[in-house]
């Protein structure tokens, strides 16, 4: 399947719009985690996602304004619901709610959407269906036990139709993992040693994303490690903790569509 | 009991392709072993990691089958508890998490191996159902009740081996969410879940000695609990008595006080349970319920029952 890049950072850009569109409805609305993880759940989407069978998860809960603007995008939200988002009669929250249209598990507590989406992947198989599952976490959830012992259970049950993104912004709510936690790299051998096969990109660049997930193997569950920045595509928020959760007022809110521009690698 | 749910799964499982067993390293023993041999690719062992075991079981759930988790009860409730909470009760995913010895029957392993504290924990789950069978043949009619279910998730509590029939007399039937008759009476209702319908039944035939009419009452749905029929018992009997293996708060006493205050039943009503303790003691597991007051002589000894009734 070919991926169009320079159509994926048109989205994009449109996407972390309405992100910061969006976050003027509620006081935290996790917009850097969302702005880490965009091209990542674009690719998933669009590029990779057999719309009438396979499942996208989106395990880093506190990111799923990256999934609402993308299920938008594609009808499967409808403005409507967005308006909603974190409102009375709205049934968009700060995490995302199975029963939703498009929300394949309900998330938002750390560390649980792999071991589901371990337990979706291996029923296709019972099921002798074709079907694969797609997971984003976040550096964050593999800090979770539990999380590890989905990776173990993976690779010990060899889920080929698994495919996980670790979106590696480097950052937890509080700090730097890697000041913070430097025994959590290098992260790449740990997750080989697991049994998976594993690749590390840019996971801004939506064409090497793509590529490597595109081109894998296949023969046992695949992760790819997504270098990012965390409130990418806004300058004052990237890298900096406090964007974890806040909203911009609105004055922040018109530097940050000043600024704004097509994220490309 | 542990027997009368795998051969029940077992049958459950050749009618239904959709059921799947996830044990965390327990040993697949007797009828187990033979849903493994015949059903290899629906027996998961996910090892010694019980978050998966609950989290994979959501997973499967949430793409039509039926799964049941399966381990020592402290293992499949306490351990995973944020992943049964979140994965199954807040989606309302039709799993049963089989608890094995639930209160102390694990009485040689110490307090780590006990679940004293289950019955409250599962029933504070929004979604969550709680069943608690007496007996094997009790076992086996709430498995295949959690067999067909599309309820929702479940906290199957089972005994370990060796539990008496009691429901063969039965004057009802199983029915899920409804209290069961076993013995109806006039004057006295005793009214205990699990396998610790035992003592219940050895103190009401202590009550026949003493000229009394019983109900023995099997409430093995703790959650939802038939609030109507724990009424009809409070004000259809002069003298009501709860006795459950596990916590003083939270249960089944808790409950039947506080519909006795709600329909100012007239009864008098005494509840008998776990104390509120570790007890640091070991032994069978008579003589650790024993540690806790909860033996047929000091409940006797505490409705005034004649100890020279019971051994008669």
């Amino acid at each position: 399947m070919t991926f169009d890049v320079a159509a994926s950072r048109r989205r994009c850009l449109a996407y972390r719009r309405r992100i910061l569109d969006i976050s003027q409805q509620a006081p935290a609305v996790h917009a850097a985690p969302a702005f880490s993880c965009v091209e990542m759940v674009d690719v998933v989407y669009r590029g990779l996602l057999r719309a009438d069978r396979d499942i996208f998860l989106m395990s880093k809960g506190h990111g799923c304004l990256a999934q609402y603007v993308v299920l938008q995008d594609l009808a499967v939200l409808d403005e409507h619901d967005v308006e909603l988002y974190c409102k009375p009669g709205g049934h968009l929250g700060a995490h995302p709610d199975y029963g939703v249209p498009g929300i394949a598990a309900s998330t938002g507590s750390l560390g649980h959407g792999l071991g589901m989406g371990v337990g979706m992947a291996y029923a296709e198989r019972i099921k002798r269906e074709d079907r694969r599952i797609y997971v984003l976490i976040s550096d964050g959830e593999l800090q979770e036990g539990s999380t590890w012992e989905a990776l173990m259970m993976a690779a010990n049950l060899k889920l080929d139709n698994l495919v996980a993104l670790v979106d590696l912004n480097d950052f937890s709510s509080l700090e730097r993992m890697s000041e913070g936690h430097p025994a959590f790299y290098p992260l790449v051998d740990k997750l080989a040693a697991f049994g998976w096969e594993v690749r590390q990109v840019n996971g801004h660049d939506a064409e090497a994303v793509h590529e490597a997930i595109a081109g894998r193997k296949g023969d046992r569950p695949f992760i790819l490690v997504g270098q990012t920045i965390k409130g990418k595509g806004v300058a004052y928020m990237e890298n900096v903790p406090i964007w974890h959760y806040r909203s911009p007022n609105p004055e922040e809110l018109a530097v940050a569509l000043a600024g704004i521009c097509e994220v490309s690698s | 009991m542990r027997n009368a749910f795998a051969s029940t799964l077992y049958e459950a499982g050749k009618l239904d392709s959709r059921i799947v067993v996830v044990v965390a390293d327990i040993s697949p023993a007797g009828a187990m072993q033979k849903f493994r041999e015949e059903f290899p690719s629906r027996f998961i062992n996910t090892g010694v990691s019980e978050q998966i075991m609950i989290g994979m079981c959501a997973g499967m759930a949430l793409r039509g089958l039926r799964p049941f988790a399966y381990t020592i009860a402290t293992f499949a409730l306490y351990r995973p508890f944020e992943f049964v909470r979140d994965d199954l009760a807040y989606q309302n995913l039709p799993v049963t998490v089989v608890g094995i010895g639930g209160g102390i029957q694990y009485s040689l392993l110490g307090g780590t191996h006990h679940a004293q504290e289950d019955i409250a924990v599962a029933s504070a789950i929004p979604n969550m159902a709680v069943i608690a069978p007496c007996d094997p043949a009790e076992a086996h009619e709430a498995t295949l009740w959690c067999a067909g279910q599309e309820r929702g998730p479940v906290y199957l509590r089972l005994g370990k081996a060796g539990e008496p029939d009691l429901t063969g007399t039965a004057v009802d039937p199983f029915v899920f969410g409804k209290l069961r008759y076993l013995t109806r009476g006039r004057d006295v209702a005793i009214m205990a879940y699990g396998p610790i319908l035992k003592t219940a039944e050895v103190l009401a035939r202590r009550f026949e000695a003493d000229g009394q009419s019983v109900s023995l009452i099997s409430a093995h749905t703790i959650k939802p609990l038939d609030v109507e029929g724990v009424a009809e018992v409070l004000h259809a009997h002069r003298r009501v008595v709860v006795i459950e293996e596990t916590a003083p708060t939270g249960g089944l006493g808790p409950r039947a006080k506080e519909i006795a205050w709600d329909t100012k039943a007239p009864c008098e009503l005494q509840t008998f349970s776990l104390q509120d303790a570790f007890k640091h003691t070991y032994g069978t597991h008579g003589q650790v319920l024993a540690d806790h007051g909860l033996d047929p002589e000091a409940i006797s000894r505490k409705l005034g029952l004649s100890c020279e009734a019971i051994t008669a």
